[in-house]
């Protein structure tokens, strides 16, 4: 027999007293009781918790403070459909940093990533209670790979996508693409449980909120 | 699909691999306990995650409803485990993952050596997992000349230092940053010496120590927390990135995940992912999670397999005492408010599988006549700290008496001749039945006292009784029993008088 059907038979035969499945009692909260101020105010609250540093900006505003807080930065990589105006501002701006599209017909190697000094990337769903930020590889978030090497990510959030309990964020991923769940940056507690930022992970996350 | 058989029915099987002890508890942890270190180095540890634990929890109004969510979804998994399990797999191969089925721990090590040699590769990067622990995997690709890196920051500290993890969520906890800066000192090569005990310039020097092993790892190696029926979907939770960079860079991902870890649906995640931050690292979310669903053309490694690992978790499945168990989301809360791991640490219990859970979990995979794993059930004060604590409301103090009457059992079919436990019970029946008995027995009292001698304390007692005093010491007995001082004190009515008459007579200080 193939160890498939064995497995499979072990389980069939150990579970002989026929186990009734229970119903599933959802009485936890399904939806969100905040107003969206509140939902902003307590998002930021539990990113800046996790030690992110958090911005919220009118929409207007964005792309200058964008351009702003990469300041520093000599090389930039974006997944190609980071929203043209933020594209547009980081390309055309003089003296401004070089920026590489990471698309499907270009893919940037892990040495050309590791390059880089910052990433930018929109962001799918975020969840105020738990200070959670998601990406699902839709074309504003790019490939998993580009929002990991690089040591800076910035996180462009439109404040219409705050969610306040997760619940109401995971109706609204898509299971079959892959997904990243953020939740300030990069930490390690395993050395006397003292909490460290950064280790493998971007060591900065910067989260841009458009209001 | 429907629960009938494909074949014969087949006994349990129990598991092998890293799950059995090497030594009865007692004996293991009489050694841990003589180490002051390490009980200090625990102590803070587990009281710290206790604390934060407690802090997040109390943040949610419905905390306690997502625990009966999360048992009750558990408990339906386990009821349809069969069908759930072909759900998961159509799903997963739909998107172009490969699953494999392995028996057991021998078995899963076999295929996953065969799927790296595959790749033609001998260095594979791994993402902390308690099922490869469980089955010995980087042992066994060792003897076969395949080099496997842990990742997790304490898995490196483990594996450097030769050691074994001693907690589910944080393996090194028993080491304080001291020790961890010696290691690393003498077993990094490329370690800067003027490295301090700093935990952020400690993990500076892992982050240095395993950059380049990412960026070019070609094969990684993990375990999943969650697998998803209804979409294929397999995740994995941590915090460092490490996982993330296991997940994401290699051309080749080959994970190892028991049977009891599927969800029945995607959706479901919303109360595990809840219910497991919170529990473990006293955290509201661990910083991150990765999902896969098969294979993403274009994104993250594109040959996925998937090792279905049974290991006796069908036997643990036949237990309808035990089978509960198997509902573990492996959060580690329960070993943080136990008394029994917090003085002996995760190593006296010998098994993979330390602490409360592992109390239960690792007879129920071996089979309590397995002889080490026997005395497991006993490595409790049956408090109930743990059933309070546990996220999926595993009834652990039952399922740890259910176990000790299995032991019993299966030792009497065994025993022929009186134990000395059975004999000290004769006798505790005959002293008990009877108050003249008893009072017989009080009278060796001045004995025990003398036993103790100066200090006041019984440090050795003979026989079985032995096993009290090898990591306690005893009280001295007083010199009168409860009784013995009861009736000096209260003498019967007539007898008063009399002895009072009597004072009267002799000393006529009443006049
Ligand atoms: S038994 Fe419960 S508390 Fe213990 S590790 Fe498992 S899920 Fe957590």
């Amino acid at each position: 027999m193939s160890a498939r059907d064995d497995v499979l038979n072990r389980i069939k035969s150990a579970l002989r007293d026929s186990p009734a499945a229970p119903e599933i009692p959802r009485n936890y909260r399904l939806v969100s009781t905040m107003t969206a101020a509140q939902r902003l105010e307590q998002l930021v609250d539990r990113l800046v918790d996790y030690k992110a540093n958090v911005f919220v900006v009118p929409a207007a505003e964005a792309p200058a403070k964008l351009a702003e807080l990469l300041d520093g930065a000599a090389s930039i990589v974006v997944p190609h459909g980071l929203p043209a105006e933020y594209l547009q501002l980081l390309k055309n701006d003089a003296g401004s940093p070089a920026v590489q599209v990471d698309s499907p017909e270009r893919r940037l190697t892990v040495d050309e990533l590791d390059a880089v000094d910052a990433v930018v990337t929109g962001a799918a769903v975020a969840v105020a209670e738990t200070g959670t930020i998601m990406l699902d590889g839709s074309p504003s978030q790019g490939r998993r790979v580009i929002s990991l090497v690089p040591d800076r990510h910035v996180c462009l959030l439109r404040a219409a996508d705050i969610v306040e309990v997760l619940p109401e964020a995971i109706a609204r991923l898509d299971p079959a693409s892959p997904q990243t769940w953020i939740s300030g940056p990069s930490a390690t507690s395993d050395i006397e449980l003292e909490r460290v930022e950064g280790v493998h992970g971007p060591r900065t996350l910067d989260v841009l909120i458009l209001s | 699909m429907s629960n009938t058989f494909l074949g014969m029915p087949t006994l349990p099987v129990f598991g092998h691999g890293n799950l059995n002890a090497t030594e009865k508890f007692p004996k293991a942890a009489h050694r841990e306990l003589g180490d002051a270190q390490l009980r200090a180095n625990l102590g803070h540890a587990t009281h710290t995650i206790r604390d934060k634990r407690l802090k997040v929890v109390a943040e949610l109004p419905d905390w306690e409803d997502m625990r009966d969510a999360g048992s009750a979804i558990k408990n339906a998994t386990m009821a349809r485990l069969p069908a759930l399990l072909e759900q998961f797999e159509a799903n997963f191969t739909a998107r172009g993952g490969i699953i494999h089925w392995a028996r057991d721990a021998q078995e899963a090590n076999e295929i996953v050596t065969g799927l790296i040699r595959a790749t033609g590769e001998t260095e594979v990067v791994k993402v902390k997992s308690m099922a490869t622990q469980e089955i010995g995997l980087n042992e066994y690709l060792e003897e076969q000349g395949i080099a496997a890196f842990e990742t997790d920051l304490a898995e490196l500290i483990v594996q450097l230092d030769h050691d074994k993890p001693s907690h589910i969520l944080v393996p090194a906890i028993h080491k304080n940053r001291r020790q961890i800066r010696e290691i690393f000192l003498r077993e990094m090569a490329d370690v800067d010496p003027a490295l301090t005990d700093e935990p952020a310039r400690l993990a500076e020097a892992a982050r240095k120590h395993l950059r380049k092993k990412f960026l070019t790892a070609k094969v990684a190696v993990s375990g999943a927390n969650f697998g998803l029926a209804d979409t294929g979907t397999l995740t994995v939770v941590e915090s460092e990135g490490n996982g993330r960079m296991c997940l994401t860079l290699p051309e080749t991902l080959i994970t190892v995940m028991g049977i009891e870890k599927l969800l029945p649906s995607f959706a479901d995640l919303e109360v595990f992912m809840q219910l497991l931050p919170r529990s473990s690292t006293g955290e509201r979310m661990n910083p991150y999670t990765s999902l896969w669903t098969g294979v993403t053309p274009g994104d993250g490694p594109q040959n996925v397999h998937l090792v279905l690992l049974d290991n006796g978790r069908s036997a643990a499945l036949a237990d309808e005492m035990g089978r509960t168990a198997l509902n573990c989301i492996r959060c580690s809360a329960c070993m943080n408010v136990c008394p029994v791991y917090e003085r002996t640490g995760g190593h006296a219990y010998g098994s993979t599988y330390p602490g409360p859970i592992g109390a239960i979990l690792s007879p129920l995979l071996t089979g309590i006549k397995s002889e080490e794993n026997s005395s497991l059930p006993y490595a409790s004060s049956l408090c109930g700290a743990c059933y309070d604590a546990c996220p999926v409301k595993i009834n652990i103090p039952e399922i740890l008496v259910h176990l000790r009457g299995e032991d019993v059992d299966s030792k009497r079919a065994k025993i022929k001749v009186p134990s000395q436990m059975d004999l000290m019970m004769k006798g505790a029946q005959w002293a008990f039945s009877d108050g003249a008995h008893l009072n017989l027995l009080e009278k060796g009292l001045p004995l025990g006292k003398l036993a103790a001698g100066r200090d006041k304390v019984i440090k050795k007692l003979p026989g079985i009784a032995a096993g009290w005093t090898q990591s306690r010491d005893i009280p001295a007995p007083p010199t009168q029993s409860f009784r013995q001082w009861w009736d000096k004190e209260h003498v019967a009515p007539a007898a008063v008088e009399r002895s009072q008459d009597g004072s009267r007579n002799t000393e006529g200080e009443q006049a």
